[in-house]
Order: structure tokens, then C-alpha cells, then sequence
């Protein structure tokens, strides 16, 4: 299918792009790498009447370390964030995204705000405690990666908001975990395992609305507990979605077993 | 809105409708039949194209975004002559197509494979090109064909 007709812009500068969602009056949508947007546009799902392109504002692709963090512009592709080095997680967890044709053009800010129940980047803000910047009409602020993601596909971002960059912290150690039924696939269930300022965080994708911790298993390491122990006290504590993809039980047990990996991987056993 | 950008070597100036893609402003404002349009919403891979030397999905993008890009489709793998280039060689001698509806994206996200890792195994020719679905052939043939025209390329042959 055909997109329905839109008037195109392309900001110059963050400014113009929240100035022109402003005027849009809720009926505009940001363009980034296009590869969640434009497939929603072809299926008609939406059809906003203004689209505004933030792929030529300059300054806003990058990844950035700042001390015990690295700072990830919101139009830094997938593909950047597989070739960086300041960041290991971040590039382990972009891998699992999608194709290369995906990764090359598909933006970091364009995948956190889309927020994807089955997304890498955004298990990935939470599990590391990451921050977010958000420009709109009266100027910046920013906002913990956990109060962001309010449902699926939906966050607290207004309409006329414009997310600029993230700052992800880096962990001392860190496990990555996925299982999709094929390459390239959304996952069925992620999880990510991080050491922040020398606590412990897990964080889980596609068990429902938006990432979650597994908090359980995070007081079970704490705790001194094994693995083992922490990876089954998460599952007790999941009440995962079921859906064609695969059962609440099925979710459950993969998902402990995805915490074993992550944990695993973070050399935490 | 008007437009220019190069393809295969070419400039073209366009005038078009910001929701037509990519694809539409290649296949029916350029000619370029080449670039198939399988699903239109990014996931079977045929519309691939290099944008600035990075494979794109030539439907998940707008011909207005290409403005002053370089862009390369499968009309542009073959010489002046119409020799073939190696990659559609392989794929002729390794049955790496039977309806050839897959191929010009299948040839697009090989070429940049080729570009990017000029020895891949099995295994990452497998990987690199889980993006483009094919109905027909059920891939062996096409990782034969990727494989063998690594092979060619790596010879050193005469400059061409
Ligand atoms: C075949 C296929 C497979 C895929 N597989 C995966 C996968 O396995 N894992 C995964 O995570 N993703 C996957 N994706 C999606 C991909 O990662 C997208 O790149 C990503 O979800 C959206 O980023 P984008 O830059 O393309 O955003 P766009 O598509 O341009 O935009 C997405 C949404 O976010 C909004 N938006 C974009 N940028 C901003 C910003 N800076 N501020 C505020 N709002 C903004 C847009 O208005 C739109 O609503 C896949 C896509 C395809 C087509
Ligand atoms: S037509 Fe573009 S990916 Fe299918
Ligand atoms: S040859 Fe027919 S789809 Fe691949």
C-alpha cells in the first residue's frame, strides 16, 4: 500500500522540528530512519498530515563517552551503535536488530520513542538506568528511561516533543541475552544484565507492555543468592503476555533462562 | 518538490510528491523496473538499494530524502557492455534464482556484503542476507552464489 498524501519538512535545526510539530496541533510525526514510521504510514495505520525529517539537523548523530556514561545521539543508527567501542552493551543489544539494511538506516532516538515491547534499545535505557533529553516548545528536559515507557508504543513524550539524546550509564560488567525465533526477528524475550555503581539491575523485553525489571532476581543478588535462584525468583514473578509467538508458560521459562545468560555473560555467577 | 540525485552515475531531476518512495520515484519516474516492490513495508528486502553506498529499503524511504544522495540499484551492477557483473554470474551458474523476483534486492545486500567482508563464511552469508526473503529457491543456491563470487573477487584479475 500507498502512504496517504503529507506535507513534507525538513528541519534544520531542533528548534524548527518542535516549532513545526507545535503548529501541526498533534497531527504531525517526526521522520527519523523512517523504518518503524513508514511502514505504519503504508499500512495506513496512521496518517499524520505533516511529516517533519530530522535526518539533516546537524549535531545529532553520535556516540560520545562522558564519564562513567556515554551519550548517544537520537540519530545515531543502529549500524554506529554496533561499531562503537565506548559502550559494549549497547553494541551487543543493536546487533539483534533487525537486517543490515534496518540497522543502517534505523536511529537510537527513533527506536526508544517508538518503544517497541519487543525492542533492543529500549530494555537496554532501562536496564542501564538510562536518562533521556527531550526538546519541546518551552525548552529541554529530561527524564529517567523508566518514566518514558508508559504502554506499548506509547511514552510520555508530548506531540510536539522531539527526544535528542540519551545518555546510557556503563556498567562495570553487563550480559546480553535474546531468543527470536529467527535472525533478524523481533525477540520473543530479551533480558539485560547490568552492574551500575556497583548494584545489580536486570531488565526484561517482550514479557509485556514495556521493559521491566526483574526485581526479584535483583534482591536475590543482593542477597548473595546464585543465579539460578535469582533467574527462578523472576520468573515466579512474571505474568508474561501470551500470544501466537508463544504461551505465558513458554515466556516464563524463557525468560528465566534468558536472566541465566545475561547474567552468565556479566560474569556475575 | 524537486529533486536531484544520482543514479548509477546518473543525474536526475525530479519533481515529486513527498509520499511517493524511493522505489516509485526509481521505478516510475527513472524506468529502473529493476528494484522490485514485494511487501511495501519493509520486511521482505526485494526493493533493496544502496543509498551513499548503504543498503536501504527503497520502500521505507521517501524519493525526497534521496535529494543529493548517491544511489545505486541493480541496473547499475552491470558494465557498459552489458557484461554481467560477477555476483549475477555466480547467480546464473549456482541457481541462486528461479522466479528472480528476490534477486535485484538478494544482488543489492550481497554487493555491500562483498564490500564490507570480502571473505565471509556460510554462515555470515547467511546471516547478512536474513533480510531478503526468497519463495522460490530456498537460499542454498543463493549462498553457493555469494560464496563463489567472493571467490572471483578476491582474484586478482585485470584492472577493469
Ligand atoms: C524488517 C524490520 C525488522 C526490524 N527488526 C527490529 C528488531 O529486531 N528490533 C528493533 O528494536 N527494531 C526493529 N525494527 C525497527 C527499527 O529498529 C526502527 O529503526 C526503530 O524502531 C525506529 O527507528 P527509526 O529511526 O527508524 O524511527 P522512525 O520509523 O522514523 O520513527 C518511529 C517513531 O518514533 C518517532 N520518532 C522518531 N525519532 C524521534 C525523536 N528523535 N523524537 C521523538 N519521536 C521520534 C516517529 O515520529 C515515529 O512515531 C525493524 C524494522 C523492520 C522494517
Ligand atoms: S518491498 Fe521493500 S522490503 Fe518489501
Ligand atoms: S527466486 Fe523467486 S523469490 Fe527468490
Amino acid at each position: 500500500m500507498k502512504c496517504a498524501p503529507f506535507d513534507y519538512v525538513r528541519a534544520a535545526s531542533v528548534d524548527e522540528a518542535v516549532t513545526t510539530l507545535s503548529q501541526a496541533d498533534g497531527d504531525g510525526k517526526i521522520l527519523a530512519g523512517g523504518q518503524s514510521l513508514v511502514p505504519v504510514l503504508a499500512l495506513r495505520m496512521a496518517r499524520p498530515s505533516v511529516l517533519v525529517d530530522v535526518n539533516r539537523i546537524p549535531g545529532l548523530a553520535g556516540v560520545t563517552p562522558e564519564g562513567d556514561a556515554v551519550r548517544v545521539g537520537a540519530l545515531t543508527r543502529h549500524s554506529a551503535l554496533v561499531e562503537q567501542t565506548h559502550h559494549p552493551l549497547l553494541a551487543d543489544a543493536a546487533r539483534w536488530i533487525g537486517h543490515t539494511a534496518i540497522r543502517a538506516r534505523g536511529t537510537a532516538g527513533g527506536s526508544i520513542a517508538h518503544a517497541d515491547p519487543s525492542a533492543e534499545l529500549p530494555v537496554v535505557a532501562v536496564g542501564t538506568g538510562a536518562t533521556v533529553t527531550v526538546a519541546g516548545p518551552g525548552g529541554t528536559r529530561q527524564l529517567a528511561a523508566e518514566d518514558l515507557f508508559v504502554g506499548a508504543l506509547m511514552t510520555d513524550l508530548a506531540e510536539d516533543e522531539m527526544l535528542t539524546e540519551v545518555r546510557f550509564p556503563l556498567p562495570t560488567r553487563w550480559g546480553f541475552a535474546e531468543f527470536a525465533r529467527r535472525h533478524g526477528d523481533f525477540a520473543l524475550v530479551m533480558a539485560v544484565a547490568a552492574e551500575v555503581e556497583g548494584t545489580v539491575r536486570v531488565a526484561l523485553g517482550g514479557i509485556g507492555a514495556v521493559p521491566v525489571r526483574a526485581e526479584a532476581a535483583e534482591r536475590v543478588l543482593a542477597g548473595g543468592g546464585s543465579l539460578r535462584e535469582a533467574a527462578a525468583a523472576a520468573a515466579e514473578q512474571l505474568t508474561p503476555t501470551a500470544d501466537l509467538h508463544g504461551s505465558a508458560e513458554f515466556r516464563r521459562a524463557i525468560a528465566a533462562e534468558m536472566i541465566r545468560r545475561a547474567l552468565t555473560r556479566a560474569g556475575l555467577s | 518538490m524537486d529533486i536531484t540525485f544520482s543514479v548509477n552515475g546518473e543525474r536526475v531531476h525530479l519533481d515529486v510528491e513527498p509520499r511517493h518512495t524511493l522505489a516509485d520515484a526509481l521505478r516510475e519516474e527513472c524506468g529502473l523496473t529493476g528494484t522490485h516492490l514485494g511487501c511495501e513495508h519493509g520486511v521482505c528486502g526485494a526493493c533493496t538499494v544502496l543509498v551513499d553506498g548503504q543498503p536501504a529499503r527503497a520502500c521505507l524511504m521517501f524519493a525526497v530524502q534521496a535529494d543529493g544522495a548517491t544511489v545505486t540499484t541493480v541496473e547499475g551492477l552491470a558494465g557498459e557492455d552489458g557484461e554481467l557483473h560477477p555476483l549475477q554470474e555466480a547467480f546464473v551458474a549456482h541457481h541462486g534464482l528461479q522466479c528472480g523476483f528476490c534477486t535485484p534486492g538478494m544482488l543489492i545486500s550481497a554487493l555491500h556484503l562483498l564490500e564490507t567482508d570480502p571473505e565471509p563464511d556460510r554462515e555470515t552469508i547467511r546471516t547478512e542476507m536474513s533480510g531478503n526473503i526468497c519463495r522460490c529457491t530456498g537460499y542454498s543456491g543463493i549462498v553457493d552464489a555469494v560464496e563463489a563470487a567472493a571467490g572471483v573477487l578476491r582474484e586478482p584479475g585485470p584492472a577493469s
